[in-house]
């Protein structure tokens, strides 16, 4: 089986608006793929769908086989625009937390990467500020052992410099067989870690090329040519 | 030599070109084996599909090869690195000269320049 996640004339609608219109895509195993748009293009809808936090209005969605449900959660680590987390859990409670729930988190890479990070894990969320709650929630995602991760946003409220980090910490963490996710704005900065991109607007997708592909036929990285295309 | 992704061409020929450089001036010697792509792409902040494409292509020029148990390895083949080391003096004189070109200087005037600086 070599994709990951399959979906067929994926529908979408709130109302009179159509969040997702008709998206037919396969997504493969063993990827890094950018999900890019501008705001309010379906992103973050997508994502929910293919977590179960919403359901299709058409269409169909698979994720290693399964419909979005108790299965899917078992491969898929996903981090969502907004936090869910307890503001007044600790670093280490929220890691036993999800040690608790997910067979795939591994303890060791989680606190490993917060000592990279210089994050206590005796500090409590309440106390941190948005890019360090940011930065928590990201190394739980990535210390479990999925097949597919789904980030929304990830380094929306991160400095630069931990941002260089975090990209190297989901070039580390990946296997050859897991596939990420990512939905940004910030496209210059996760360019280079890219396989695939996706653009989405106003719920279709617009493109769906690799990296190198879009370069070679524009002569302009994928940040060009999203401000071309998505200029207001 | 830290790496460099312009963003104006492919990643991977950006890569391979990098590669060459470093296998030309010996920071890769010959006959050497590689760092493994993982460790590759991590060092270049790259993806490792990217990388992989890069040391394909290097494959392809004959300047690495692959063992199948042990990884890859720079050619020991130096006719081969002569060669690429040739091409890549070529490509940056040329890029010179474009550039002297804009500048207005005639040819006899750049060798001028060259013989008073050397």
């Amino acid at each position: 089986m070599s994709n990951i996640l399959e979906c067929r004339n994926l529908t979408k609608t709130f109302g009179a608006l159509k969040a997702l219109d008709n998206i037919t895509i396969d997504i493969p195993r063993g990827k890094i793929i950018g999900l890019l748009g501008p705001n309010a293009s379906g992103k973050t809808t997508f994502l929910k769908i293919c977590n179960g936090l919403l359901t299709p209005s058409g269409g169909e969605i698979t994720i290693g086989g399964f419909k979005p449900g108790i299965e899917t959660k078992k491969l898929v680590s996903y981090l969502p625009e907004k936090t869910y987390l307890n503001n007044w859990m600790k670093v280490s409670d929220l890691i036993s937390f999800f040690r608790d729930f997910y067979d795939d988190f591994s303890i060791d890479k989680a606190y490993d990467m917060l000592n990279k990070l210089g994050i206590s894990p005796k500090d409590r969320l309440k106390t941190m500020s948005k890019g360090t709650k940011e930065k928590v929630q990201l190394i739980l995602v990535m210390s479990r052992e999925a097949q597919l991760y789904l980030l929304d946003e990830p380094i929306g409220g991160v400095d630069p410099a931990s941002r260089d980090y975090i990209l190297d910490t989901i070039l580390s963490n990946y296997n050859e067989n897991a596939t990420i996710l990512i939905s940004t704005h910030i496209i210059s900065d996760i360019e280079k870690i890219l396989d695939e991109v996706i653009f989405l607007k106003q719920g279709k997708i617009i493109l769906n090329k690799t990296v190198d592909e879009i370069r070679e036929e524009n002569q302009k990285s994928v940040d060009s040519l999203f401000r071309e295309v998505f200029r207001c | 030599m830290p790496w460099e992704v312009n963003p104006d061409r492919p990643i991977y020929l950006q890569l391979a070109e990098q590669l060459e450089l470093k296998i030309c001036s010996g920071v890769y010697p010959l006959g050497s084996r590689l760092p493994s792509v993982r460790d590759l792409a991590q060092e270049a902040s790259v993806n490792p599909n990217t990388m992989q494409r890069a040391l394909a292509k290097l494959e392809e020029d004959g300047l690495v090869y692959t063992n199948r148990t042990n990884g890859k390895f720079v050619t020991e083949n130096k006719d081969i690195i002569q060669k690429v080391k040739g091409k890549i003096a070529q490509e940056q004189v040329k890029n010179f000269l474009k550039k002297m070109d804009e500048l207005g200087f005639a040819h006899k005037e750049i060798l001028a320049i060259i013989s008073e600086i050397l």
